[in-house]
C-alpha cells in the first residue's frame, strides 16, 4: 500500500540567530506526524531550494526574525520555481508587520504566522492545502 | 504527479531522481517500475555505511569526508556522491524530525553531491525498509559513493552490514569501559573503525581498548575478517586459501569538527574497496545480498497475497478462540495459512 507522509523543510534564511521559534515549530509538526527536514541556522536561497529539491518536501517553511524578510522570501521563492518546485506550498513565520503580510501573500506565499500561533493551526493549515485536488 | 522518467535520471536530472526517491519511500505503484528501469545499471557504487550512536559525530565525519573526498582525494578525483542520512520515526505519531542535514551545510552547492535525509518509518534494524531501494536508485542514477549514514545505533542495529559494502563504525571518548568493546554488536560489523571528537580526554584509551579488542579478535577464526555477513556455510574455509591476508579494520582517531585526521581515513576506505575487490569479497557480499532482498520480497508477497485471500470474519473468530485459550497461536497460524 502507498503510505505517504508529508514532507516539511524547516529553514531559516538570512543573519537572524534565533532559533527556537524554528525548533518549536520543527517538533510541533513532529508531533502531528510529519517528516520534517531542519537545516539550521543561516542558510541562503540557494541552500533552502537546494534541500527543498533533495528532499522533496511538500511544505517549505521559513522562519525569520530579522525583518529581511522582503528580500529574502523572494529570493528563495525565485530559487524554488528555477528547481522547478512550483507546487510546494511555502508558509513564513516571525515578526511580519501587517501590510507585509499582504505582499508576502501576493508572491504565493499560502500562510503568515505571527508570534502566539497555536501550533495546531499550523498543522492543520498544511493538511488543508495539500488535501486533493493539489495532490 | 510527474512521470517518472529514467532517462532523466541517468542524464542528471535532480528533481526526477528526487521524485524517483519518493515514489520508491511511499512504494507506489511507479516505483516498481522506478526499480526494474535502473537495475540493470547498478552494481557499481562502492556502498559506505556509517554507523554509532546518537551523538557521536556521524553527521559532522560524514560532511568532512564527502567534502575532501570531492575536493582533495587525488586517488580517484571527482566522484559522485549521494549520502542516504537515516534518522528515526516516533513509534507514537509516526512523524519525524530529520536532522543530518544541519551537520552537512558544507556539502551545500556542489552538484556533484546529493543528500536525502529518510525516516525509519518502523523499521528496527537501524535502516528504513527502503533504504535499499534508494541504494539501488542512487547507483542506477549513476553514483560513483553512496554513503548511507545510520539512526544513531546502540549495540545491535547491524542491517547496515548486509547492505553496504564497507562499514564505518564510529565510537567517541567516554561511552563505556574495554568491556564495551568485547560486546558482540555493532562493533563485529566495522571494517574501519572511527575514534571521533579526539581532542577529548580520554580519545587515546578508547583506541587503545578498540586495538586490544581487534587483536583479540585476529587470534580467533571469527569475525573482522571483511566476512562477517557470509553465512557460516558460506564462508571460504581458510584451508582452502591459506595465504589469503586478512583485513584488519584499522582504528582512526578523528577530530570530525575540524577535518583532523580525514586523509587517513579516505585511504582506508580506499585500500578496503580494493581488498574486497581482490580477494572476491566485493561479489560475494553483492550475492549475498541479492538473495536477501529476493527472499525478503517473495516474504513480502506471499503475505500480501495471503491477505488478500483471507477471510476477515474467520479471522476473528480464530483470534477470538485464540483469546479465550482455545487455541495456541502456533495452532491458530496453521489453521489459516
Amino acid at each position: 500500500m502507498p503510505d505517504k507522509k508529508i514532507r516539511v523543510l524547516i529553514a531559516k534564511p538570512g543573519l537572524d540567530g534565533h532559533d527556537r521559534g524554528a525548533k518549536v515549530i520543527a517538533r510541533a509538526l513532529r508531533d502531528f506526524g510529519m517528516e520534517v527536514i531542519y537545516t539550521g541556522l543561516r542558510q541562503t536561497p540557494e541552500m533552502i531550494a537546494e534541500a527543498a529539491l533533495q528532499e522533496d518536501v511538500d511544505v517549505v517553511g521559513l522562519s525569520i526574525l530579522s525583518g529581511a524578510h522582503n528580500v529574502l522570501v523572494p529570493a528563495v521563492i525565485e530559487k524554488l520555481r528555477e528547481y522547478g518546485l512550483e507546487d510546494v506550498i511555502i508558509f513564513v513565520g516571525g515578526i511580519i508587520p501587517k501590510p507585509d503580510i499582504r505582499s508576502l501573500k501576493d508572491l504565493g506565499v499560502y500562510a503568515v504566522y505571527g508570534p502566539g500561533t497555536n501550533t495546531q493551526t499550523v498543522a492543520s493549515d498544511i493538511q488543508h492545502a495539500l488535501t486533493p485536488p493539489h495532490d | 504527479m510527474p512521470k517518472f522518467d529514467s532517462q532523466a535520471i541517468r542524464q542528471g536530472d535532480r528533481l526526477a531522481l528526487s521524485r524517483a526517491l519518493t515514489m520508491v519511500e511511499n512504494n507506489t505503484p511507479e516505483s516498481r517500475e522506478v526499480l526494474a528501469a535502473l537495475f540493470p545499471f547498478t552494481g557499481s557504487a562502492h556502498l559506505v555505511g556509517v554507523t554509532g550512536a546518537p551523538g557521536c559525530g556521524k553527521s559532522t565525519l560524514v560532511n568532512q569526508l564527502v567534502k575532501y573526498l570531492r575536493n582533495a582525494d587525488q586517488s580517484n578525483p571527482n566522484p559522485k556522491v549521494a549520502i542516504i542520512a537515516v534518522d528515526p520515526t516516533s513509534p507514537f505519531t509516526g512523524g519525524a524530525l530529520l536532522g543530518d542535514r544541519i551537520r552537512m551545510r558544507d556539502l551545500a552547492g556542489d552538484e556533484g553531491i546529493f543528500i536525502r535525509s529518510m525516516a525509519s518509518r518502523g523499521a528496527l534494524g537501524g535502516l528504513a525498509h527502503q533504504t535499499a531501494s534508494f541504494v539501488t536508485v542512487l547507483d542506477g542514477a549513476g553514483f560513483d559513493l553512496i554513503i548511507i549514514e545510520t539512526v544513531g545505533a546502540g549495540q545491535a542495529e547491524v542491517d547496515i552490514a548486509s547492505l553496504a559494502h564497507t562499514v564505518i563504525v564510529v565510537e567517541a571518548p567516554g561511552m563505556g569501559d574495554d568491556i564495551q568493546a568485547i560486546k558482540a554488536g555493532i562493533l563485529e560489523i566495522a571494517d574501519i573503525i572511527v575514534v571521533n571528537k579526539a581532542d577529548r580526554p580520554g580519545a587515546n584509551n578508547t583506541a587503545r581498548a578498540l586495538q586490544v579488542m581487534l587483536g583479540m579478535a585476529q587470534g580467533g577464526n571469527r569475525a573482522f575478517r571483511g566476512k562477517h555477513i557470509l553465512d557460516s556455510n558460506q564462508l571460504p574455509s581458510t584451508a582452502e586459501q591459506p595465504d589469503e591476508v586478512a583485513w584488519e579494520p584499522p582504528v582512526h582517531l578523528i577530530t570530525a569538527t575540524e577535518g583532523k585526521g580525514i586523509p587517513d581515513l579516505v585511504e582506508s576506505l580506499h585500500r578496503h574497496a580494493e581488498y574486497l575487490r581482490s580477494s572476491q569479497l566485493w561479489q560475494k557480499k553483492e550475492a549475498l545480498r541479492l538473495r536477501r532482498d529476493l527472499e525478503a520480497l517473495i516474504r513480502d508477497m506471499l503475505v500480501r497475497q495471503w491477505r488478500q485471500e483471507l477471510d476477515e470474519n474467520k479471522f476473528e473468530t480464530v483470534l477470538m478462540d485464540v483469546i479465550q485459550r482455545k487455541f495456541s497461536p502456533i495452532e491458530a497460524a496453521e489453521l489459516l495459512l
